[in-house]
Parts: structure tokens; sequence; C-alpha cells
């Protein structure tokens, strides 16, 4: 299958205002911007681009404490996530939530989240609700390698299996929990294995290549609004940086590790099937670059300029 | 008494490394906690002495790690559990509230459950609604569960030993804050601080500060302030709410006639209410005003700094409740 040219232009954009965003994160916290704590996405931008672009605006994602990539790429406001991270009124959660909490219901962000495994509920009940509503939305539920271990996982899947909901449980497997080896505290084979006992197909992919995440879930979009249910796809992929901002991430990785993700880069990897497939030049997707520059840089000014919010604000908003 | 000069963190990991070389049952399990030493790093080092088999990293399951924790402790292990930020322990609530606190009077007297359960506490750090919740009072509910909250180094590493020690299920809560807190603390092997004892921080006249972990050190900065306008303060913390050393809290309140009470739990139904309601009842004809409760405001930790700031309670706070109970000196 070869995707239609708008569709990779769009997610080489996409994961290029991941990368650009994540480093901006980074200066903005060391530059004591932001507090906090801050885990980065970069690395795995093919992960969410993939994903989210088989995604239509109305379908739902739940995204996690890693959570800005997943936020650029459903459609969240560069501005408004920046803002929110410095916590200024004129983020997206006016500053309550922050980087591990930002969410954007307009667009189906339906939260990322600071427990690990928080999203597994939220979502399959999203799917749940598009099938009561009789709607032929879909959610997504973004996860790492880690949550792959709480119990509400299996509980999740078998909901999900019986009652055939359109849900997507996306798997980022970078290989760590924080600073523990995910095989050091995960059983079988691979996580995409655990979905089978309850009848659930699932797939392993490449999560470097954002063409192989954008067909998976293409085809478990599929499944899902046509009502036989849920897939899981379990994505190969490499946080560059620690765990957050602060751990340096060596120590417990080598450098050759490190340094062998590197080398298959995702942005680097789009940009040379697109060049290889005289789908645009070098020229135009340097200007592509400069435009997401040039976005970011309006981003980051808007966000130091807003104020935080009144100190009235914070009783607002505990109830509806 | 030999003393040594050290962090929060640091009296924490004395008190573990102690208690597993003096008993060989106890071993210590979380996310983490090994060749990390935990996220705050403060167990850096136990895991170099004790290895794989004592100081376990675990999957990120609350739920199964004290579950399996309640199981071991049943049969003749005293695992010291970790649960990473107090937030977590919500994921584990049926083993700690259903499980380990029940099977001692579950099984007529035929259980022993004892495990320690050790989690952090406290806002401050910009970590949002999920990361710095104060849910002690969930748990000192809960008949069958001990409940410690330690203030400073010293009864840290001695609280701390004292868990381990202890026959019951026990949940002792650091304030993540105070992990590089110092401190003079007790070196010798035996040194434990018993349970349901409170310890009177400074001594005073005027008005009773009864506060908890942290807030402890707003009532010591209160007090300081209070000093210079006259006021003499005395400032008691429980270090054990079950335990609870009403004896301790009513007697001080009995010689000052007022209190304040802090701590960084919600206010509502938490407790301050508690302490208030106990501290009245005992104290009642020798009260001169009426108890002032601060805690943390009554809604989600809020991320941004300006608003998380206004909902912990501060040493302004304290100074201000006892300015308005307008004490005039005879
Ligand atoms: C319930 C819960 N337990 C523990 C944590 C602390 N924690 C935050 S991120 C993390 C590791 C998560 O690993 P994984 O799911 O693989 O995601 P990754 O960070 O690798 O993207 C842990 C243990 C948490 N936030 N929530
Ligand atoms: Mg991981």
């Amino acid at each position: 299958m070869s995707l239609p040219s708008e569709i990779l232009i769009k997610m080489y954009r996409a994961m290029l205002r991941i990368r650009r965003f994540e480093e901006q994160i980074w200066e903005v916290y060391t530059g004591g911007l932001m507090h906090g704590l801050a885990h980065l996405y970069i690395g795995e931008e093919a992960v969410a681009v993939g994903v989210c672009a088989a995604l239509r605006d109305d379908d739902f994602i739940t995204s996690t404490h890693r959570g800005h990539g997943h936020c650029v790429a459903k459609g969240g406001n560069l501005e408004a996530m920046m803002a929110e991270v410095m916590g200024r009124v004129t983020g997206h959660c006016r500053g309550k939530g922050g980087s591990m909490h930002i969410a954007d219901m307009s667009v189906g962000i339906l939260g990322a989240n600071g427990i690990v495994g928080g999203g597994f509920g939220i979502a399959t009940g999203a799917a749940l609700s598009a099938q009561k509503r009789g709607t032929d939305q879909v959610a997504v539920c973004f996860f790492g390698d880690g949550a792959s271990n709480q119990g509400i996982f299996f509980e999740v899947m078998n909901f999900a299996a019986i009652w055939k909901l359109p849900v997507i449980y996306v798997c980022e497997n970078n290989h760590y929990g924080e600073y523990t080896p995910t095989g050091n505290v995960t059983a079988g084979k691979s996580i995409a294995d655990r979905s089978l006992p309850f009848g659930i197909p699932s797939t392993t992919v490449d999560g470097s290549d954002a063409i192989a995440v954008y067909e998976a879930t293409a085809e478990a979009v599929e499944r899902a609004r046509k009502g036989d249910g849920a897939t899981l796809i379990e994505c190969d992929t490499y946080r560059y940086r620690g765990h957050h901002v602060g751990d340096p991430g060596e120590g417990y990785r080598t450098k050759e590790e490190i340094e062998s993700w590197m080398a298959k880069d995702p942005i680097q990897l789009l940009r040379t099937k697109i060049l290889d497939d005289n789908i645009a030049s070098g020229a135009e997707l340097d200007a592509e670059e400069r435009e997401v520059e040039k976005e970011m840089e309006n981003a980051l000014e808007a966000a130091k300029a807003a104020p935080y919010p009144d100190v009235e604000e914070v009783n607002q908003h505990v109830y509806a | 008494m030999s003393m040594r000069e050290m962090t929060y963190g640091e009296a924490v990991k004395e008190a573990i490394a102690e208690e597993m070389r003096r008993d060989p049952t106890v071993f210590l399990m979380g996310e983490d906690v090994g060749k990390a030493g935990t996220v705050f790093k403060v167990l850096l080092g136990l895991h170099d002495e004790f290895g794989d088999d004592r100081v376990i990293d675990t999957p990120i399951a609350e739920a199964g790690l004290v579950g399996l924790g309640v199981g071991a402790a049943l049969t003749g292990s005293r695992p010291i559990v970790d649960i990473m930020f107090g937030d977590f322990v919500t994921l584990a609530m049926d083993q700690i509230v259903n499980q380990a606190a029940k099977l001692r009077y579950m099984s007529g007297g035929q259980a022993t459950v004892p495990i320690t359960i050790r989690s952090t506490m406290g806002a401050g750090r910009s970590s949002a609604a999920q990361h710095s919740q104060s849910l002690h009072a969930w748990l000192a509910h809960i008949p069958g569960l001990k409940v410690a909250i330690p203030s400073t180094p010293a009864d840290a590493k001695g609280l701390f030993k004292t868990a381990v020690r202890d026959d019951n299920p026990v949940v002792i809560y650091e304030d993540k804050m105070m992990y590089a807190l110092k401190g003079m603390v007790p070196t010798e092997e035996d040194y434990t601080i018993p349970f349901g004892q409170a310890h009177i921080k400074r001594e005073g006249d005027d008005v009773t500060l009864i506060a908890t972990s942290s807030m402890i050190h707003v009532a010591l900065d209160a007090a300081d302030a209070l000093a210079e306008q006259g006021i003499s303060a005395e400032v008691v913390d429980p270090r054990t709410l079950v335990p609870l050393d009403s004896k301790t809290l009513i007697e001080s309140v009995v010689k000052t006639t007022r209190a304040v009470i802090i701590d960084e739990g919600y206010k509502s139904f938490g407790i301050t209410g508690e302490i208030a309601s106990t501290v009245y009842n005992g104290a009642f004809d020798y009260i001169d005003a009426p108890i002032v409760r601060l805690g943390a405001m009554d809604v989600p930790v809020p991320f941004s700094k300006p608003l998380e700031d206004a909902t912990i309670p501060t040493a302004e706070d304290v100074i201000k409740a006892v300015q308005d109970m307008k004490i005039i000196h005879r």
C-alpha cells in the first residue's frame, strides 16, 4: 500500500512539531520557566503521529505521563500546550493540569495521565460510549510497556472482547519503565501476545516507522468502525532522553544502545522515504522545518507573555 | 546516646538497612527501589548491600505488589513495600483495607500481618493533582492499620524501625519535600520510637500548635515569629496517627487553653477534625478560644505554582490564626 503524499507530508510535519516542542520543553525546563515533571517523547514521534494520522478529529485518545507527542499529533495547540506546562492561564487546562494532565476535549484528547495505566479504563469507556451512542468513533489508548503490567489492562481487554468495543490499545514499548529494563519485570515474549487469550488480534510494528504504524492503525480503525472490536498494537520504540528532564538517561542504558536507536531516527526515516519517492524536495521539507520553527517561537513567546491564573481560580472547576 | 547528623532520606535508609541486617526475614520491594534507589534516590546503596534477593524491583502493579506483601507477611516474612507516591496507594486499597487490615481480626487472632508500607505525601513540587496528595487520613480511618507520619530525621528512623518490628500492618508516610532536611539522629542499633507517643517539639504556654509531618516545620516557623510578638507557642507532633497519643495533646491544651491544628491532608473529614474533637472532649473546661484547623484546601492539587501555593497551609496562616485569638496576658 502506498500512502497519499499529503499524509506523508502531514506526518513529517507532525513529527517535526513534536520534536521541536520537546526540545523547547527541555530548554524551558532547564531555564527555570517550567517546574514539576517533564517526560519527553523525543525518539517516539512516529508512534503518536502514525496512530493519530489514521484517526478522525472526533475519535478519542487517552494519553500518558509522556503525553506531549500524543497531544500534538491529535491536534492540540502548541501555544496552549506550552502555556499549560508553564502553568499559565492560557493553557489548555488553564494551568491546572500541567504537563502530565494536558487535555483538549475539543479534539478528543481525553487527557494525559499521571497514573501509569490510568488511561485503560477511560479509553475503553469512551469506546463503550461510542457504541452506546451509535456513532462509529473509535478510542485509542496509548500506554507504556510498564503500564502493561497493571492488572486493569487485563480487565479492560476482557470488557473490550466480550462487548466488541471500538478501542485500540497502542503499547509504546520503549524497553524501560523509569530505570528498569522491561524484560526484568515483564513476563512473556511480547506484550502483543497479551491480548491473544482474549481473542483480540494484535500486531507488533516498528515504532520508528510512521508508515508502518499508520498502516497497522488504519487496519485496526477499520475493524473497530465495522463493529468487529478491539486491536492491540505494540510499537517497538525508544526514548532518546532520560525518563524525565533531569534524568540523564544513562547508567541504566548503554551509549551504544542509545546510539543504535538514534541511527534509525523516525523523522529521518520518513524524510528519506519522502525524498526517495520524489514526494517532496529537500528544499520543501526544509521549508516545513522553518515553518514549524516559527510556529514554535510564536508559541513560546505567547506562553511566556501569558499571565498565571488568578489565585481566585483555585476553587473553580472542582465541580461542574 | 551517640548521634550523627543525617538527612531525613538517609535516616529512612539507615533504619531499613539496620532492620534488614538484624532480621533476615525483612525484605524490601517496590518500583525502582533496586539499583535506582527509588525515584527520590533516597535508598541508593541498599541494593549494593543486600542484592536482588532482598531489595527487589517490581513490575508497575501496585495492587499486586501490596497483595504479595500481605501474603508474604502472613507466612513468616516481614516485607517492606514501597509505594512511590502516596497517590498510588489508592491502586492498592483493597489489599490494604480489606486484606491486610482485617486478616488478624477475621481470623479470630490467628493471623499476623507484619507488613510495612512506606509511601510519600506532600505538595509543593509542582507535580499536580496525581502526585501531590496527602491521603494518610484514608488509612488512619481503618481499624487494623497503624499510621506513622514522621517530621524529622530522628523520628523517621525511630518510627521506621518500630514499624518494621511491629506485628501489624503499618503505613508510614514520608513527606517527599523533607528528604534533604538534616538533623541529629541516634545511631545505636536499638533506637526505636514507640508508637502512640507524641513529641513536644517546642514548649510554650499560650497556644498549642499540633502539627504533623512537614507541617511541624511550618508550626515551628510560626512559633518563632509569634515569640517575637510575645506569644509563647507549644508545638506538638503526634508522630503516629494510629495509635494517637490523645493524652499528650489534651494535656498541652489544658495548659495553654488554645489550639491550632495543622495537617497537609484535606481539611474536610480528615486528621485535623479528628484531633480537634479529641482535644475538645478532653480539654473542654479549659479551652479559651475556638480550635482552629488548617489543612490542604479542598481542591485537587493544581499544577500552576501560584495556585498550588494557595492550597498548602503556611506559617503566615498559623500566625494569623493565633493572632485572631487575641491572646491577652494577665
Ligand atoms: C500507578 C503508578 N505507579 C507508578 C508511577 C510512577 N511512574 C511514572 S512513569 C513510570 C514508568 C512507566 O513506564 P512505561 O509505562 O513503560 O512508560 P514510559 O515512561 O517508558 O513511557 C512510573 C513507574 C505512576 N506514575 N503511576
Ligand atoms: Mg516504557
